[in-house]
């Protein structure tokens, strides 16, 4: 995989956070957490539902500031985003190549283009409320590459795809990371697709419980509890059992243990 | 012509004219409820401009200017999630309007003029004014169009893009402020709403875009303006509702139309 892209500003990553937390009222949403995605890397983030992995993209987006703790961004950082649901009004014609084309200054050719680049050169001209919610994901990718990103955030873009149309659409993000070089920060819940396609991961349940590379992960001891728990979190409410280790890049500190109920 | 009737007609194409584009956004962004709040507190200015003597022009701007102010920070503060709050604000204001203006037992004013509109008393000085406020108004949005339109598709996209979002919805509804004060005269308080909507509705079936849609708004909104003006001199009908319903027959119109086309 060759990376050609060059930091934007003078810092070697894009993002960097340190010890984040985000409450909102009484409640932590997100407590200790570190992320640094870095130029060329695709970083995934994974946990169970409430886990706070959209909390963490929007702090990451700057849509919401961290309640404690430093975050921070490159320089004149261009961010492309894929947001996870998407409703346009009824009562807004628009075509989906002049929705592509309001990411950036530039033609409609260059929004055409961005559309064949995604897999969908025919939808130019019809209007964004005809589409499918296959389509609807890929001309977001379109409007977000189109901003030609240092930084590609794409928040659950396979949700309400098929099993094969969620295939093709990781090996496009994948094609997209080695032709563009651009960062990636990919949050998911399917835990095979993310795997294949991703350079580190970290998995999130309110704080870091684990990060690194797939292959160091899925042998993390927290990793397995996390997920095999998930199943079981449907009749029961899952337990936490703070007793674990984490490894260096998820450690966890000042936190008292929390005592099983 | 008869000079009154000209003065009319040329209120009236100001007033639509930018209420066409203006009533683009109020739709796509949902805000039509605001628009009335906002149509609402204008009489308060009209009971200020009579209790202190001040040019009822600018005393209703004032008010509405400061009644979106007043709406925007309660909007950003989350306390006014509801249509409920916005009720309570809005009718409280339109109500604390007759009452001070019921008060003042000096004053012989007509309420159904500025409740209903009464564009045929309209002197040359008003239609000034409503034209310096429809170009101001037109020229803000033309600035603003396009990240306008970005963060009204989709507010958090267009927040992680660097659009201000939230400046440019408080730039926004000063505009509709501004619209509000000058369309008062025209139609009226309880139906300003009416021309911010009805006309970007009936324009909506038959645009392909939202520049189609804005000047296609703009275009009915006239076609109402003298419609209803019309009506209302051959059947001696009040002629701010007679807009109102001019409006309401092209958007019947419009409905009936995009019907038959797409079940052709």
């Amino acid at each position: 995989m060759t990376h050609s892209a060059i930091p934007p500003g003078d810092t070697p990553f894009l993002i960097k956070g340190r010890n984040l937390r985000k409450t909102v009222g009484a409640a932590t949403l997100l407590k200790n957490i570190d992320i640094v995605i870095n130029p060329g890397e695709i970083v995934s983030l994974i946990g169970p539902n409430g886990a706070g992995k959209t909390t963490l993209v929007r702090l990451v987006l700057g849509l919401s500031a961290p309640s404690a703790g430093s975050l921070q961004r490159a320089r004149d950082l261009i961010i492309g985003y894929v947001p996870q649901s998407f409703a346009i009004d009824p009562s807004l014609p628009l075509t989906s190549e002049r929705f592509v084309s309001l990411g950036a200054t530039s033609t409609k050719e260059a929004a055409r283009a961005r559309l064949r680049e995604v897999g969908v050169p025919d939808v130019g001209t019809r209007m964004m409320t005809d589409l499918s919610g296959g389509e609807i994901q890929r001309v977001l990718l379109a409007r977000a590459l189109h901003r030609n990103p240092q930084l590609l955030v794409l928040d659950e873009p396979a949700a309400g795809l098929d099993i094969s149309g969620e295939a093709d659409l990781y090996r496009l993000i994948q094609d997209i990371s080695d032709q563009r070089g651009c960062g990636i920060l990919l949050v998911s819940h399917d835990l095979h697709m993310v795997m294949a396609a991703t350079d580190h991961v970290i998995c999130l349940n309110q704080h870091v419980c684990c990060s690194g590379a797939p292959a160091q992960v899925t042998r993390h001891p927290e990793f397995g509890r996390l997920f095999g728990a998930q199943a079981a979190n449907v009749l029961a409410p899952y337990l936490h059992s703070h007793n674990h280790q984490h490894t260096v890049s998820g450690e966890l500190d000042d936190e008292r243990p929390e005592e099983a109920p | 012509m008869e000079d009154f009737l000209l003065r009319a007609g040329l209120a009236g194409l100001g007033v639509a004219l930018t209420a066409g584009p203006l009533g683009c956004f109020v739709v796509w962004r949902r805000m039509a409820y605001f628009g009335d709040s906002l149509a609402h507190s204008a009489l308060l200015g009209v009971a200020l401009g009579f209790a202190l003597g001040t040019d009822l022009n600018v005393t209703i701007l004032i008010v509405c200017l400061g009644f979106a102010l007043l709406l925007v920070l309660l909007q950003s503060k989350g306390a006014l999630a509801t249509d409920t709050a916005l009720g309570i604000l809005s009718h409280s204001a339109l109500a604390l309007g007759i009452v001070a203006i019921a008060m003042m037992e000096w004053l012989r004013v007509d309420l159904m003029g500025y409740l209903f509109g009464d564009i045929l008393s309209v002197g040359w000085r008003d239609v000034a004014w409503i034209y310096a406020g429809a170009a101001f108004s037109l020229a803000g949005l033309a600035w603003m169009w396009r990240d306008l339109l970005r963060a009204t598709i989709h507010e958090d996209l267009a927040l992680a893009e660097g659009v201000p979002c939230a400046r440019l919805r408080l730039i926004f509804m000063m505009l509709i402020a501004l619209t509000v004060a000058i369309a008062m005269q025209v139609v009226g308080i309880l139906l300003i709403t009416a021309l911010l909507i009805i006309p970007a509705a009936a324009a909506r079936p038959f645009a392909r875009s939202p520049e189609q849609m804005a000047l296609l708004a703009a275009f009915i909104g006239a076609l109402s303006v003298f419609g209803g003006l019309g009506a209302s001199l051959i059947l001696d009908s009040p002629s701010g509702p007679s807009i109102v319903l001019a409006a309401a027959v092209l958007f019947t119109l419009s409905l009936i139309g995009s019907t038959i086309r797409s079940s052709a």
